[in-house]
């Protein structure tokens, strides 16, 4: 360790050589800084990058730890943050034009605790708009590269948040999920992703896609890493009706517990069958049948459950997300803030509206306002959105089945590796089955993250292992993600992000 | 079961106050029929005896106290509006002129 560079480091190994007074929060600040400069016109993970503000938070950790003032166990280590949460003093665009140059006015509440907790953001990181996607292609401002290899997808919608883990821009960032956003950008950049339980981390401040849906989550190198930033952004938040005012589970605990040898023993693991065969890649079923038979192997009781409605889930999602959307994007009305296309005296309020809206957002945001308009209108409503919330009823009764018998579920997160960048852009089906086995956990409302379990043969890209457990059991993801990465990091010399292939550096 | 037109992706372009050029509606149409079609999957199950979901958490009629806390100023709140004037938003003409 202590040959590394600071930026190679997991979070927690860098807040110890922080506390041990072996760098300064500016040094390990400086350090992300330089290697963003070094490798982001490759990668492009970052919208914007906050130097300024950036080191200057660094220096009131270093200020408050020389004070000898107690400081938390993310104090000084960096982090990025999905541009989709609003930041006080940096822009917020949600990757559409329609905000370009927006800067809230207010911190969203995992932003304010980011801040006390001392961590130090570095920027803001590129998504598709406004959540919308599973690629990053749909951003207003540009792709993002996969660090594994530049010229396939990074995954969506945080793909620019995972990205910036596996170049090493960031030791840890911040994503959003409302059908896998966190999960499968994580699963095919090999790296930690948790969606808590929804309610579990605050929604306020998170620009709105389907509030029904979106929950804010950690995303990290480490299964540690992830734990401690969970832990610092969870927890009940008034300024959120939905926030779950409840205790949020030890999973800083639970990631340490599953590191040691007994840390899944006995525990009842579930294989849906229904995720899986036909349309999985057999690079992805085989290292997700490995990290199954590891699990049994350290004495976890694993058995094959059916959730016979998990097929309708993708349907459901996309009539319930699209509905939701198109009322929530109602609010970019070109009046109070954002974009405004038109208004040049003559024309009306509805008309300068409809123009600013036909420009401002991108391809994707329309066809989904499109169907859920279409869904939601009279005479197609109880066929559409009326039937698919019974089905979110039917996906919610297979996990209360499931999880009598089992105490999680596994799953490979997506069907297959990173896929090369536009070969789903004019094919939005094929774009939303990336999200196949994510969709379900957000539905019921349920927790899930995705763990690297490896690289697939056909083509050494990574894999993601999926664990899904009932609401408020997030603790449990940490558990089996913790005994996975234990087991596995001697043969990959570290996280799975050790095996990433050196990216191009400019000086 | 659809076949969505270009006048209905027209009508719902309106609903939804988006302004799409000629070739964007004819793209769309062709795109909703698809994905329209393929999540219309959701009419074979859930029998009309299945309750709706609308959200994952049972939860009602969450409120605060009714306290005056801190809030944005009009400057803070108009900082970002596409136009302002005399301490409020400006925005185009609501009304018909012959109204």
């Amino acid at each position: 360790m202590p040959d590394a560079p600071l930026t190679r480091l997991s979070a927690a190994d860098l807040a110890d050589v922080m506390a041990r007074g072996d760098a300064s929060a500016v040094e390990v600040t400086k350090a992300h800084l330089e290697r963003i400069a070094a490798v982001d016109s490759t990668v492009r993970a970052f919208l914007h990058v906050d130097v300024e503000g950036a080191l200057s938070s660094a220096e009131q950790v270093d200020r408050r730890r020389q004070a000898g003032e107690p400081q938390g166990p993310l104090a000084g280590v960096p982090i990025a943050v999905k541009d989709v949460m609003t930041t006080r003093g940096m822009p917020t665009t949600c990757g559409s034009r329609i905000l370009e140059g927006w800067v809230p006015p207010y911190d969203a509440t995992l932003v304010t605790r980011l801040r006390q907790a001392g961590t130090v953001l570095l920027g803001k990181t590129n998504m598709d708009e406004f959540a919308m996607g599973s690629s990053t292609e749909n951003s207003a401002f540009g792709p993002t590269g996969n660090p594994w290899d530049t010229s396939r997808i990074p995954g969506g919608s945080g793909g620019g948040s995972a990205a910036s883990l596996a170049a090493f821009e960031a030791p840890l960032a911040i994503g959003t999920d409302t059908g896998g956003s966190i999960r499968q950008p994580a699963a095919v950049t090999g790296t930690v992703g948790v969606k808590p339980t929804y309610g579990g981390v605050s929604r306020y401040g998170l620009v709105a896609f389907s509030s029904s849906l979106d929950q804010a989550g950690p995303a990290a190198r480490t299964v540690l890493d992830a734990a401690l930033l969970h832990a610092v952004i969870a927890g009940h938040d008034p300024r959120d009706s939905t926030s779950i005012d409840a205790p949020v589970p030890d999973v800083v605990a639970a990631a340490r517990a599953g590191a040691a040898p007994d840390g899944v023993h006995g525990l009842r693991v579930g294989v849906v069958r229904e995720l899986g065969g036909e349309g999985y890649q057999p690079g992805v079923e085989a290292r997700f049948a490995e990290a199954v038979s590891l699990l049994a192997g350290l004495g976890a009781d694993v058995v094959e459950v059916s959730c016979p409605s998990f097929g309708y889930a993708l349907p459901a999602y996309y009539l319930i997300a699209p509905s939701e959307c198109s009322s929530n994007l109602a609010r970019f009305d070109g009046m109070r803030y954002g974009l405004r296309v038109g208004d040049d005296g003559t024309r009306s309020a509805e008309e300068v509206m409809a123009l600013t809206r036909g420009s401002g957002f991108g391809a994707e945001v329309k066809r989904r306002i499109m169907i859920g308009t279409y869904a939601l209108s009279s005479g197609y409503y109880h066929a559409y959105y009326g039937q698919a919330q019974k089905v979110r009823t039917l996906i919610i009764r297979d996990f209360d089945a499931a999880f009598e018998q089992v105490d999680v579920l596994v799953s490979p997160t997506t069907p297959t590796t990173a896929f090369p960048m536009g070969e789903r852009v004019d094919d939005p089906l094929a774009m939303y089955k990336a999200d196949l086995c994510t969709i379900p956990a957000n539905l019921a409302g349920i927790a899930a993250g995705s763990f690297p379990c490896g690289l697939a043969d056909e083509d050494d890209l990574p894999v993601g292992f999926h664990v899904m457990a009932p609401a408020l059991a997030d603790d449990r993801l940490y558990r089996v993600g913790a005994a996975l990465e234990s087991a596995l990091a001697g043969s990959w010399g570290g996280p799975l992000t050790a095996l990433v292939p050196d990216l191009e550096v400019f000086a | 079961m659809t076949a969505i037109t270009p006048d209905e992706v027209a009508h719902l372009a309106r609903l939804a106050r988006l302004d799409l050029a000629k070739d964007e509606q004819e793209r769309l149409a062709g795109q909703l029929d698809v994905i329209l079609t393929a999540v219309a999957a959701v009419s074979d199950v859930a029998a009309a005896d299945v309750p709706p979901t609308s959200h994952p958490l049972p939860l009602t009629n969450i409120t605060r106290p009714d306290d005056v806390a801190e809030c944005l100023d009009a400057a803070q709140a108009l900082a970002a509006a596409p136009a302002s004037a005399e301490g409020r938003y400006r925005v185009p003409r609501i009304l018909d002129e012959e109204v």
